[in-house]
């Protein structure tokens, strides 16, 4: 057994409190470090990967070959329209992990250690949706392999494709925001799934992601054309398959960017409250 | 001695009106143990939350190592070691990991939470499990792992809220000699219990708390002294023969003999001596006993006579770490004094 040293000064810093340069190298260094353990999570259970592409999968194949048929979209062949789709809707129904992690976190007590450690507060939730970006990098991979399996062949270069991913990503991202609210407001792990869903399901399907949204009846072209879900989908279906792209791209980098505007500061917010 | 830990007049309000603290103080000074003696839901835990700055209390200071948890709570975070049933390990991670992860949040270099990490789990017995994920753990082993965190930052003072509930005999005596060890070498320990046993054996001061206010503190010598007599128990072959056995040594103390079935209990002011002086007595009339044993006063007894109810009430009111253990005081490990509160009634 070792003999602890006896030392009346915190760790890493010889006086007083650490400079704001230092804060920012732990804050980046903490946030790199819960990515990891969320990560290896993912790797550890690949069930939780695994089971979390496969609904996804069936939402091709059900739409493929299933309702596609009745589904007219134009010029355009309806698994070229569709995967944009299933992208979209993968990224959003992939943000509910925040949530469930996040909860999942809080009631087993972890969180409860983090916090009692010198680390960076905000590294919790920096860790937690950088690891789910990463989670929703693999997925879109996933996708894709299916997506060219049943036929899809994106229409622009490379560089169009892979901007579309860059911008499913960013969505991603701020989705994640929005989604760490609810992981720190619900009670547990199951309750923060069953809340995600009211709110994806409008947003998923009233959207231009399976459908063209004038089939759709008039009263909702409102909402279903400017709703972020729609937006980005519109814009990464152009990146991927041709058409107008600039004002959509752009919309949908508003659209990211004021998620996590208004969102992340809430999610913040609601986490150093727990301490009440 | 200066003060490693100071608590003045923390109060706690849940939601709901629950006060789960309520005006609860005292000082833990450096290079000692002291212990947070209570049944479950006494508060301990909400003391040991709010002086590791998890928590915000509602009234009262507290300081650790000088520095105050509400106004300076980066400056605390650095200066101690937290092990216990709120603050977990990552199961998906290996024993390895966990300590690694720790020690890089702790900011040690990465060579250094590696270094740390090794030693660690070589100190706790935990190097052949190193690699296996914590799933793959015993209660006991998970203990100890969660011992070694709060150990990582080599934290002069180390909280360890009921750091042995759950554990068996073996297990718990072994995490007694662990923290024994530790302040050996000059850390401080805030210990939080529900067993007796442990409180009497590791702390070197005690506040009986119970319901979110400190009801007594002292030395464990001190609050048995107050409280506790030495007893001195004889069991006979049969309930007359205890009659006689009754008469026959009431003369030795001051306080009455009690007959319970064949067993009587006298009060032994003089401890080994009345022991002694009891043979003696029955002896000369004749009287064998089937066993003779001298208990010292429990904190149980103690606990009881300032709570009016055992300890061990309520223990399985919130279901934590108690659960399914039935009365908390461990069966093997526990003294004869505890033991005896212990059978379930």
């Amino acid at each position: 057994m070792g003999v602890p040293v006896v030392t009346l000064r915190p760790p890493g810093t010889a006086e007083g409190a650490p400079g704001a340069g230092l804060r920012l190298r732990w804050a980046f260094a903490d946030t790199v470090t819960l990515t990891w353990r969320n990560l290896v999570r993912y790797v550890r259970i690949p069930e939780t990967l695994f089971w979390s592409s496969v609904q996804p999968i069936m939402f091709v194949l059900l739409f493929r070959y299933v309702f596609g048929g009745a589904i007219r979209t134009g010029g355009v062949s309806y698994v070229n329209f569709l995967i944009p789709g299933i992208f979209i809707q993968t990224i959003a129904f992939g943000a509910v992990n925040t949530a469930i992690g996040l909860a999942e976190d809080l009631q087993k007590g972890i969180i409860e250690r983090f916090r009692a450690l010198p680390m960076a507060r905000s590294a919790v939730l920096t860790g937690r949706t950088f690891a789910d970006l990463g989670r929703a990098l693999v997925v879109c991979g996933i996708i894709m392999g299916v997506g060219y399996a049943v036929g899809f062949r994106a229409e622009t270069g490379a560089a169009a494709v892979l901007a579309g991913v860059g911008l499913l990503l960013l969505f991603s991202y701020a989705l994640s925001w929005g989604f760490a609210v609810i992981g720190l407001v619900a009670p547990n792990s199951e309750t923060a799934q069953v809340m995600a869903f009211p709110l994806l399901f409008p947003l998923t399907f009233a959207s231009s992601a399976f459908v063209p949204v004038q089939t759709m009846p008039h009263w909702l072209h409102g909402f279903a054309d400017y709703q972020p879900v729609s937006v980005v989908c519109d814009a990464v279906r152009a990146l991927m398959i041709g058409g107008p792209t600039a004002s959509a791209v752009w919309q949908s980098i508003a659209w990211a960017f004021g998620i996590v505007g208004v969102l992340a500061p809430l999610a913040v917010r609601r986490y150093r409250r727990l301490a009440r | 001695m200066t003060s490693a830990i100071e608590a003045e007049g923390l109060v706690k309000r849940f939601k709901g009106g629950v006060v789960a603290l309520d005006g609860v103080s005292f000082a833990v000074e450096q290079g000692s143990v002291f212990g947070l003696l209570g049944p479950n839901g006494a508060g301990k835990t909400t003391v040991v939350r709010i002086l590791t700055t998890v928590l915000a209390a509602d009234g009262g200071r507290a300081r650790v190592l000088g520095y105050d948890v509400a106004r300076q709570p980066e400056m605390v975070r650095g200066l101690f070691g937290l092990a216990g049933q709120n603050a977990a390990v990552d199961e998906n991670l290996t024993g390895r990991e966990n300590l690694q992860m720790i020690g890089r949040l702790s900011h040690l270099s990465r060579a250094a939470a590696r270094a740390r990490a090794a030693e660690l789990l070589e100190e706790f017995g935990l190097l052949d499990a190193a690699e296996r994920s914590l799933k793959t753990y015993s209660g006991g082993m998970r203990r100890r792992l969660d011992v070694a965190a709060a150990l990582v930052a080599r934290a002069s003072v180390l909280f360890l809220d009921e750091p042995t509930t759950g554990l068996d005999p073996q297990s718990r005596a072994e995490l007694w000699s662990v923290i024994e060890r530790l302040v050996e070498g000059g850390t401080t320990v805030l210990l939080t219990t529900q067993y007796l046993e442990e409180a009497d054996r590791l702390a070197s001061r005690l506040a009986v708390v119970d319901r979110g206010r400190v009801i007594s503190q002292g030395t464990p010598a001190e609050l048995k002294a107050a409280l506790g007599r030495t007893v001195l128990e004889i069991e006979l072959p049969d309930s007359a023969a205890a009659e006689l056995a009754a008469r026959a040594v009431a003369p030795l103390s001051a306080g009455a003999p009690g007959v319970y079935g064949s067993s009587v209990e006298l009060p032994a002011e003089g401890g080994p001596r009345t022991a002694m002086e009891a043979l003696r007595v029955l002896d000369r009339e004749g009287i064998e006993p089937v066993r003779l044993s001298l208990r010292e006063p429990s904190l149980d007894d103690v606990f009881l006579a300032l709570t009016g109810h055992r300890a061990e009430q309520g223990a399985t009111s919130t279901g934590e770490g108690a659960r399914g253990r039935g009365p908390s005081v461990p069966d093997a490990a526990a003294g004869a004094g505890a033991a005896r509160w212990a059978s379930p009634s």
